[in-house]
């Protein structure tokens, strides 16, 4: 076992971000939707977590905190997927290869286990990020 | 009586259903009740009527909080601020018609501001290839009533545009394909086993990133020549058994997606995606579709080519002529290189959908929201001015993914002193033009003329 | 809007046989008057050319496949788009100018009218929102019919009335001008990947051939009594040895009588038809067929072309004509887009380089000129570029110099590498012709004004005709012995009036003038079937809804309605 693993992340649409986001990016419903990561029940053992752990997923450009959940949609070992969406653009670099667009699939992320960290709020990653939370942490 | 309205519009995904069915309350305000919508549409629908919903501008105060203002003082700082911009970014348009985007760009123009669109990080890619290698396709009517091969590459349907499957790509009985589903041999292509590979015939479940290893073994392999055992994680025979079916095809479909552009080789991934459309055209007939993510993001782009020329990335602050080159006047890279000093965000959600370090850098100047609710760009904004909703709110035209025109209806009445896209930025320029004495450039048949109302129809 | 009195200038009206007598034209509001006052503004045009607005029976300006080419080819604005005049948009682009320079590069050469050549009828609100970007110049839009589902399934069975009742609900939703017809029946082969190269090949499902299609849309044309003929883009366009297929098409207008109120005495608008007029068999013997289509064109009454000339650009072409932009895009290996409409019709786009110095292009700048040069009758033979096909329309100036001056042709002819071999290909080089004033004004103004039921309004300055005037700086008693001197003065005017407001003054735009948008509205008796299968169509095949389709009023707002009772 080890205490981290790297995997290939990619971040895209899921039906349930949709609806959430049409319902607004403070809800609580838009909260669970996206503040997942998706991975392959191997790969969590790897790492020594069972599904519904809080994980660190870090990049080479930041680290978010988020749920590690059992895929809903079948991923393989060595992929994991977080929801587009704010927690998913913590993590997202912003390269984009000369065409605008970054690189929000197919970046390596370490991922560990985070058990005793809270997952952050939307409004207090983005807020947060341009100085202007006011909450509690 | 509440009053069923038939043949909606739905302002959420590239599909642009136009067969939604709203139940209005008798005043003429409120959505009781909506049929044929998918989750999403429906939430879409009922949330207007959302008591949260912002009903003035809000403008941010030295101690962080938001006050409300008036529309007057919001135009009135949205114009000085452009003014006083070297080089301002306007950005959004994912849910905006294409009156609002017409109106918009008189603004940019007066603004010498750089006009981009959602495409810029999504489908920016694909315009790349279509510049190099132009774009085979067709209506979606055609997929309907004709399609018996369709391939799902990178793309996810079933999430991201969940009718769309139903309507136009899988299911449906059309003309010449009277069997539906059971005439039609799907193809996906994804790393995983998304829920619209379980409807395919084939799944190839590809190595991520590997895309363009896999399309050039599909083109060798139509041209008659032997590929290695197995290419980016597929195997050989599967890779033969697809393009024995695509060569069998009558009429062979290929829809892409992020899977293509968001990730290593962005625009080659849909490049060879097109040269293989064109190959497989010496065989039988093919067309290729971009999954346009939202109901009217193929606006902009029609828009902004007829004005200027460029679908997106258009840097006017050059005063005399559009100039367009993704790289260097793109939203994100702009925003990384520092290179801009006010960003306005429009119908868009740029603080949940760009990434972080972006949204810190355009963070550093003004930065405004237009957007009928509240959202992460709004909720960091110096300003965040709300508008009503296209296609519930307010009518227009709105471009489907296959760039079919669809003239959306409203349903029900904004709420009351909140403008339109396009009044708001008319409102915008012409303060402009006041505080430069400057004569506004009308073209006279522009008469703000009214779509009519689901009433009137 | 006022009075305006255009002093001195010398006249030239075909309309009323007036060829260069020096006299003034009075403008009261938007039209043309007997007279006016004292305080009307005075134009002085000594020693100018005085003509009516010009009118363009055929260009591709406005809608989905303008635009792909626009979206398509950013090379295309490249150090060629113009910088924009103070207190005036943007203008981009060359072969496929912006909506905004569109409209100012027309009005700057002075014209007035614009036909749109193929509006899809499924994207007909599109094709609005551009026509009502494009500012100063009255526009139309025909609508594409020859391989409409409805179309082919009513005139396969002969139902000619039931054709007119569809064909006047579609005019009616898509606020169309009439009857467009792009390789019929070929177009909706393609939709299979297939086309159909003669007249008599049948098309797939449908049962029935191109010939019986143009036949059908004709007498469905003469059954509405349209303000224009029907305007047919024929099968087999761009291939050597097609001249055949053009007159067996011609001569299906054979003993067809025009029926209208509209003056117009023709029943097919046969277009670019230079692309019609080739020889050979292949393009190694490929060679001009101009003399047999003109002397056809000639002696058959009832027809009217377009030259669609060649001038030798780089430009983008774009057709409903899908089979054939896929098969130049396997000539020439550059980028294809290509747009298949569901029930309806296609359209390709593809880049081209009219080169002058490969020997095909060369041969077909030829066959263009020969056309423009062989007509007997200027008031049938007008001059297009079939823009942006052989060209972009902002090079008509220079057709119009090719066309008026020998030396100028043969200037260009020597400049190709391959001179002789075109030279032995063509007639060109043996054609002494040179146009002169009247009949330029005849190709350009008269003759499509009449061509498209418009003789009333445009194309002439008789007083109570629409006041569009346009004033070249040509001396018409002392003709400019430098042919570019020719090209130059038709490229900018020097004052253009349009429905009576100066909208160029020296060769600028001066105002965004007072656009409409024409279109036909034929009132036929209410008929059943028809409508029955309109709801079916839409509930089955469509994708999208019915109450969607037609074309908002709020997408025209200056709208110019030609209403038609239909005689049941």
């Amino acid at each position: 076992m080890k205490d981290k693993i790297i995997l290939n992340m990619i971040t895209q649409r899921a039906i349930e971000e949709g609806q959430a986001m049409e319902k607004g990016k403070t809800t609580r419903e838009y909260f669970e939707a996206c503040s997942v990561v998706e991975m392959n029940p191997e790969d969590m053992k790897r790492i020594g977590i069972w599904r519904n752990t809080n994980v660190r997923v870090t990049s080479e450009v930041g680290s978010v905190i988020v749920k590690a959940i059992e895929p809903t949609q079948f991923c393989p070992p060595g992929l994991a997927h977080i929801r587009q969406g704010v927690w998913a653009n913590q993590v997202v670099p912003p390269r984009t290869q000369s065409t605008g667009t970054p690189q929000y699939s197919g970046f390596p992320v370490t991922i560990e286990p985070a058990i005793n960290e809270k997952i952050k709020t939307a409004l207090e990653l983005v807020q947060g990020a341009v100085g202007l939370w006011k909450g509690g942490n | 009586m509440p009053k069923w309205i038939t043949q909606v519009g739905c302002p959420y995904c590239g599909s642009s259903c136009d067969d939604i069915e709203v139940l209005v309350s008798d005043d003429g305000k409120k959505i009781l009740e909506t049929r044929n919508a998918c989750v999403i549409g429906n939430e879409i629908f009922h949330h207007v009527s959302s008591p949260d919903r912002p009903k003035k501008p809000r403008m941010r105060q030295p101690d962080g909080n938001f006050k409300e203002i008036t529309y007057d003082e919001a135009v009135d700082y949205t114009a000085k601020t452009l003014l006083k911009s070297k080089k301002p970014l306007i950005y959004g348009f994912g849910s905006t018609n294409c009156e609002g985007m017409s109106a918009v760009a008189r603004v940019a123009e007066k603004a010498g501001a750089v006009l981009d669109n959602c495409a810029s990080i999504c489908h920016g890619p694909s315009f790349l290839a279509i510049f190099d290698n132009g774009y085979p396709s067709c209506t979606l009517g055609e997929v309907k009533n004709r399609a018996d091969v369709v391939l799902f590459w990178g793309c996810n349907p079933m999430h991201a545009h969940p009718r769309h499957t139903s309507r136009y790509s899988i299911f449906p009985r059309g003309f010449f394909t009277t069997k539906g589903q059971m005439q039609r041999t799907i193809i996906c292509i994804d790393p995983r086993e998304t829920d619209t590979a379980k409807l395919a015939n084939i799944h190839l479940m590809i190595k991520q990133g590997h895309d363009y290893d896999l399309f050039d073994a599909f083109r060798t392999v139509l041209r008659g020549h032997d590929i290695p055992a197995e290419v980016a994680g597929i195997k050989k025979d599967q890779i033969l058994e697809a393009v024995e079916k695509i060569k069998k095809g009558r009429f062979v479909m290929i829809f892409f997606g992020m899977g293509c552009c968001h990730t290593d080789g962005r625009n080659h991934n849909v490049d060879i995606a097109i040269s293989l459309t064109r190959d497989i055209n010496s065989h039988t007939k093919a067309s290729i579709m971009a999954m346009r993510g939202h109901y009217n993001i193929a606006g902009p782009g029609q828009v902004w080519s007829w004005q200027f020329g460029f679908p997106y990335c258009l840097d006017l602050s050059k005063g005399t002529h559009a100039h367009m080159n993704p790289g260097e006047t793109s939203s994100v890279d702009l925003a990384m290189r520092d290179e801009v000093d006010c960003f306005m965000n429009v119908g868009t959600d740029a603080g949940a959908h760009f990434p972080i370090d972006a949204i810190k850098h355009l963070k550093k100047r003004p930065f405004i929201t237009v957007d009928p609710n509240i959202c992460m760009a709004s909720e960091i904004s110096d300003l965040h001015i709300p508008v009503r909703v296209v296609g519930v709110e307010e009518p227009g035209i709105v471009y489907r993914m296959d760039n079919v025109p669809i003239q959306f209806k409203k349903v029900v009445d904004g709420p009351e002193g909140v403008p339109s896209d396009e009044e708001l930025f008319d409102r915008i320029y012409e303060r402009m033009c006041e505080l430069t004495e400057t004569e506004p450039i009308w073209l006279p048949s522009r008469e703000h003329a009214k779509a009519p109302t689901a009433a009137e129809q | 809007m006022a009075e305006i009195l255009i002093k001195n200038g010398f006249v030239i009206d075909p309309t009323r046989n007036i060829d260069g007598d020096v006299a003034d034209i009075a403008i009261k509001d938007d039209r043309i008057a007997e007279q006016v006052g004292s305080g009307a503004k005075v134009i002085d045009a000594r020693g100018k050319v005085v003509m009516a607005g010009g009118v363009d029976v055929h260009a591709h300006v406005a809608g989905p496949k303008v635009n792909v080419g626009r979206l398509m080819r950013p090379e295309d604005k490249l150090f060629k788009s113009p910088y924009a005049q103070e207190s005036y948009r943007m203008e981009s682009g060359f072969s496929i100018p912006s909506t905004f320079k569109t409209g100012y590069d027309y009005a700057r050469m002075g014209y007035a009218f614009v036909m749109e050549a193929a509006m899809p009828p499924l994207h007909s609100p599109h094709v609005h929102e551009e026509i009502h970007d494009t500012p100063i110049i009255d526009q139309g839009a025909l609508p594409v019919f020859a391989n409409n589902w409805f179309v082919l399934e009513y005139l396969k069975n002969q139902e000619i009335e039931n054709s007119a009742s569809y064909v006047a609900w579609l005019l009616a939703a898509t606020k169309g001008y009439g009857i467009k017809l792009v390789n019929p029946g070929g177009t909706a082969a393609w939709a299979w990947g297939l086309n159909c190269l003669t007249l008599n090949d049948t098309v797939p499902f449908f049962d029935i051939t191109p010939a019986e299609i143009i036949t059908g849309l004709m007498k469905t044309n003469e059954y509405l009594g349209l303000p224009h003929s029907i305007h047919i883009h024929q099968n087999s366009l761009g291939t050597p040895g097609n001249y055949g297929v053009t007159l067996d098409s011609l001569r299906l207008a054979e003993g067809m009588k025009a029926k209208n109120k509209f003056s117009r005495d023709t029943v097919m608008h046969s277009t670019h038809i230079q692309f019609h007029s080739y020889g050979g068999d292949s393009w190694g013997n490929f060679e001009s067929k101009a003399r047999e289509v003109m002397d056809y064109v000639n002696q058959q009454k009832n027809i009217t072309v377009d030259l669609g000339c060649v001038t030798l650009d780089e430009t983008t072409t774009m057709t409903a004509d899908g089979p054939f932009e896929h098969h130049l895009t396997r000539l020439n290996h550059l980028k294809w887009a290509n747009t298949d409409v569901e029930l309806e019709t296609a359209a390709g786009v593809v880049p081209y380089v009219y080169d002058k110095d490969i020997k095909v292009c060369g041969i077909q700048w030829a066959i263009g000129l020969e056309l423009g040069l062989y007509a007997k009758d200027p008031m049938r033979t007008f001059i297009t570029t079939d823009h942006p096909n052989a060209g972009p329309f902002i090079r008509y100036p220079r057709i119009i110099k090719w066309l008026m001056s020998r030396d100028a042709r043969e200037e260009t002819l020597a400049s190709f590498k391959y001179s002789s071999k075109v030279i032995d290909a063509t007639n060109l080089h043996a054609i002494e012709t040179e146009r002169n004033l009247y009949e330029i004004a005849q190709m350009t103004r008269a003759g499509p004004a009449k061509a498209l039921g418009l003789s009333h309004m445009f194309g002439g300055l008789a007083p109570g005709m629409e006041a569009n005037v346009v004033v070249y700086d040509l001396n018409y008693k002392d003709m400019p012995s430098d042919p570019e001197m020719i090209e130059r003065a038709f490229s900018r005017a020097r004052w253009f009036i349009k429905s009576g407001d100066i909208v160029v003054k020296d060769g600028d735009i001066a105002s965004h003038g007072n656009k409409r948008t024409f279109w036909v509205n034929a009132k036929v008796k209410e008929n059943p079937q028809v409508i029955r299968d309109i709801h079916e169509k839409f509930l089955k095949d469509y994708t999208v809804g019915l109450n969607n389709y037609p074309v908002w009023d709020s997408l025209a707002p200056n709208p110019y309605v030609i209403n038609i009772d239909v005689e049941a």
